[in-house]
């Protein structure tokens, strides 16, 4: 007996929502970028259940794709942090406000 | 079976995920994503997707949480987050927001049907052919000119890092005497020469 897909998709929103309030509350740039792997991967989940719900092979060709930017996305993200952090020492959000009017 | 396997790995998934929020120390919300990253790779087995399993625990649970991991004790920054609130109404904000999120999924959840195209890429599940060779054949007659884009976006985000993380890369202040350039064709003593 298989688990029907609505619970899958059911536990991929909780995930989704919670990276998404974590991403709003958290102010460490690294937890930040933690949640939206999070969130990323809730996603990657949607994917794939509707890949077997709809019986299409496609989503799980897009999740692979969805993969490799996010690997790209982390490494030009921790480049970032790492090339913030080495000038202030600062761990938050925040205090990277140079911008600010 | 299955179910039983669904329930403990949704617990771990989703303790995992508030774990990566609730942390007070990075390294634990580093930990916390193997977690869920591990249970969703169960999940993607679950369902047939082998192959993106494998991917999930080699590339998420090893390459990219090793990489947060590395920057965290790199850079040293593993005290804990500061509590003080410059918005006093940022939190619960937001967790008004994120349940207002979770409640709109599910509203088009149960309102709209999962509808597509008949599977004009191959079955996901129909017939005897291993999940892998499914993917693989997909990926290399139908997106066959995205995946060649995927090969110039991971060259890209290579030299973006190296040019991003480079010490005199773009972000440091320029010293007395020098122009911008300048420094960026001279070796690595020069410049710690310079930072001297």
């Amino acid at each position: 007996m298989n688990v029907p897909g609505s619970y899958y998709l059911t536990v991929a929103a909780l995930m989704f929502c919670i990276g998404a309030i974590g991403l709003l509350v958290r102010r460490n740039a690294l937890v930040m970028f933690m949640c939206v792997e999070l969130m990323l991967n809730a996603v990657n989940l949607t994917f794939v259940t509707f890949a077997r719900m709809l019986d299409d092979i496609g989503g799980q060709v897009f999740v692979f794709f969805t993969l490799v930017v996010a690997a790209a996305e982390v490494v030009i993200g921790l480049a970032l942090i790492v090339s913030i952090f080495r000038r202030r020492q600062g761990a938050t959000a925040d205090d990277v406000s140079l911008l600010k009017g | 079976m299955e179910w039983a396997v669904f329930v403990v790995f949704a617990v771990a998934a989703l303790v995992g995920a508030g774990g990566v929020v609730l942390s007070r120390k990075p390294v634990h919300s580093a930990l916390s994503l193997v977690l869920t990253l591990f249970s969703v790779a169960v999940f993607f087995v679950l369902q047939g997707a082998h192959f993106l399993a494998a991917v999930q625990v080699i590339v998420y649970a090893g390459a990219i949480v090793i990489l947060f991991l590395f920057v965290i004790m790199l850079l040293g920054i593993d005290r804990e987050d500061v509590l003080d609130e410059p918005l006093p109404a940022q939190r619960p904000v937001a967790i008004v927001v994120g349940v207002a999120l979770f409640a709109g999924l599910l509203l088009v959840a149960r309102i709209l049907t999962p509808t597509g195209a008949p599977a004009s890429r191959g079955s996901a599940t129909q017939g005897d052919v291993a999940n892998v060779e499914r993917v693989a054949r997909s990926l290399f007659t139908d997106f066959l000119w995205p995946f060649e884009i995927t090969s110039a976006l991971l060259v890209i985000a290579v030299v973006g890092a190296v040019v991003l993380a480079r010490r005199g890369g773009p972000g440091r202040e320029l010293g007395p005497g020098e122009r911008v350039g300048a420094g960026s064709d001279e070796g690595p003593e020069a410049a710690l020469e310079q930072e001297r």
